[in-house]
């Protein structure tokens, strides 16, 4: 009976209180693996040859390993361009959204200026008002936006939300710097170039990622305005077009004339298999990103959803 | 020295005071840089974001595209009336009120108890861990979710929830759960929830942090167990925040999302997937009745501005925190 004894100096843990660990252990493990198994079994299956997948059973690891489904997918003229777009939009409306946000974010940090708060009002107000879709796509037709690569842009250049986390950065800088560059006599816009941006790193990466995400995961508006023009398709859309596909079409006849479609190609392919391929490089970019940028996003939602 | 400041204050006075217009005028120029810095963009989310709103007007019209902005119909509220009497619009209102109500009671009850968990757990590399992992799905796409969700549920071999349940002798044959309409709602809340509860902890755990541990601390030595502190301390202490939340999303209640219900909708289970943006993408691009879609998107907006503002005053009557 020394035991107990010895356990007091640690910290006493009741046997219901080892119980609640234990379960609430067993219950995260269970949320892990439920968040996690879909994608490893979708990179099984993308890393398995596509003819055995046919036979099923494939779960954590891929049973015939081969790249055969990757390299049939970069071969595939359609799919190279569409990624090469979804690139040149995330990397074009991140740095727009992440430049013009900041500009604006620190005008209305800047206490004596006198349209702080008409332009404050401005954005808020439509955080609550929306046109909706119908006029929306009124706007975009009658700007003649349909049909090009700027309609993925231009709309979307600053998002309150993210100007609102930026703001609440810009606000907590300490004055002194600032004020110690304008003694130096730089002017407003070299101040925000050469001070404000740097020391807003932090929130300038949150805004990075959320915009980044959106671009790279947006579908809708490629569906909306650009179905028409096949230069301007992305990944998404693709990827899209291809789960519609099965959807309607559980046979395999739109599948297999899409998998054979005047491809030299000597592989064999599914079309379960270049779906999961395509989930795989659709999802991995954001996947390797979004760990690196944790401490910076956290905090952002927690400054964004509190203040917003 | 008292008389200085007093002389200084005055100073200005003593001078021909130039008028407010004049003095904006020149506090305008004199800030000339942050005018350019800002000014284009207000010009923009003019354009963008509130240009938009004088669409609206064309609910009230029997609108044709090819006429200009001034030789539409005036029809009234016809359009009001025919969507309130049209039993599709009447079923896609009972989709979205069912989607909003799962969404709202799920979303809410499986994020605060998943906040609860972590918080709970010492071993901070493990917590660390399973928070990263629970962010995954948020940072996805809908379409690269609706593939993996429906190649989960389906019939074939890929169809790991069948054959979950047929191993546990929950069912006896494979079931298409994306082919029968009355799955759709509790397929769509399960879905969320897998996308966002873990993006859904972050706000509540950072409220969780504000709790001051000496409460923890005396609802110890007073005997209470792990149960009564997480009753008592954890979830009074999130009672701000979730009120503040729960305003918020009665809001957006009737913005029940649109890429899972298209995604993962089809002909089987249309009678249970469609909900309000459906319909107004169905009518407005699809078969091009623009005056109706925008007539069911007024609607949306109306009753959650209703929504938005009863759920605020009545947070105030209550006496509790609130959004404006």
């Amino acid at each position: 009976m020394q035991a107990p004894v010895k356990k007091v100096y640690k910290r006493f843990r009741s046997p219901g209180d080892r119980l609640f660990d234990t379960i609430n252990v067993l219950l995260l493990l269970g949320l892990t693996v439920v968040t996690l198994y879909p994608f490893v079994n979708t990179l099984a299956v993308s890393l398995n040859d596509a003819n055995d997948s046919i036979r099923g059973g494939i779960y954590l690891w891929p049973r015939d390993f081969s790249w055969g489904n990757y390299k049939y997918v970069f071969k595939e003229a359609t799919i190279f361009h569409a990624t090469l777009i979804s690139v040149l939009r995330t990397v074009i409306g991140t740095v727009v959204t992440v430049l013009a946000s900041a500009m604006v974010a620190y005008t209305i940090s800047r206490p004596e200026f006198v349209l702080r708060k008409f332009v404050t009002v401005m954005f808020v107000l439509t955080m609550y008002l929306n046109g909706g879709l119908i006029p929306n796509y009124l706007l975009i037709r009658d700007l003649h936006l349909i049909g090009s690569f700027w309609v993925y842009i231009v709309p979307g250049i600053i998002g309150v939300f993210n100007m609102i986390v930026i703001r609440s950065f810009i606000e907590g800088l300490p004055e002194g710097i600032l004020e110690s560059a304008r003694i130096d006599g730089a002017g407003e816009f070299r101040t925000f170039m050469r001070i404000v941006l740097p020391l807003s790193m932090p929130a300038l990466a949150t805004v990075a990622l959320f915009t980044g995400v959106y671009q790279w995961n947006s579908w809708f508006d490629v569906f909306l305005y650009n179905s028409q023009v096949p230069d301007l398709s992305t990944l998404q859309y693709e990827l899209m077009r291809m789960l519609a596909n099965s959807n309607s079409n559980s046979s395999m006849t739109s599948a297999s004339a899409f998998a054979n479609s005047g491809n030299d190609n000597a592989n064999y392919v599914t079309p379960t298999s270049i779906r999961a391929t395509m989930t795989i490089v659709a999802s991995l970019p954001m996947i390797l990103v979004y760990p690196f940028l944790q401490k910076y996003f956290v905090k952002g939602m927690t400054l964004g959803g509190v203040k917003g | 020295m008292r008389n200085s400041i007093s002389v200084a204050a005055q100073s200005p006075e003593a001078l021909p005071r130039p008028s407010g217009v004049r003095r904006f005028f020149k506090l305008l120029l004199k800030q000339r840089t942050l005018v350019f810095m800002s000014v284009p963009f207000v010009i923009w989310i003019f354009v963008f974001k509130y240009l938009p709103l004088w669409g609206w007007t064309i609910a009230f019209q029997h609108y044709r595209p090819n006429l200009g902005l001034f030789e539409q119909e005036w029809v009234g509220l016809s359009q009001f009336k025919f969507l309130f009497a049209d039993e599709s619009f009447i079923r896609v209102m009972r989709n979205t009120l069912a989607m909003a109500v799962i969404k709202l009671v799920l979303g809410f009850v499986t994020a605060i108890t998943l906040a609860i968990l972590l918080n709970e757990l010492r071993m901070i590399v493990f917590k660390r861990t399973v928070q990263t992992i629970s962010y995954l799905p948020h940072f996805i796409s809908w379409v690269v979710a609706a593939n993996i969700i429906s190649t989960a549920l389906s019939i074939d071999n890929d169809g790991i929830v069948n054959k979950v349940l047929m191993w546990l002798h929950l069912i006896d044959k494979p079931i298409m759960w994306l082919g029968v309409g009355h799955y759709f709602w509790g397929i769509l809340g399960i879905s969320e929830v897998w996308k966002d509860v873990g993006w859904n902890t972050i706000v509540y755990l950072a409220a969780m942090t504000m709790i001051d541990p000496s409460q923890y601390e005396a609802a110890e030595i007073d005997g209470a167990s792990r149960f009564q502190r997480i009753l008592r301390v954890t979830l009074p202490g999130l009672k701000p925040v979730v009120i503040i939340l729960l305003i918020m999303n009665l809001g957006n209640i009737l913005e029940t999302g649109f890429e899972p219900q298209y995604l993962m909708g089809n002909g089987m289970n249309a009678d249970y997937s469609e909900n309000l943006e459906i319909f107004v993408l169905k009518y407005g691009i699809s078969m091009g009745n623009f005056s109706l879609a925008t007539a069911a998107g007024i609607f949306k907006t109306v009753i959650s501005f209703v929504l938005l503002f009863s759920a605020n005053s009545i947070a105030k009557r209550m006496g509790e925190e609130r959004l404006f």
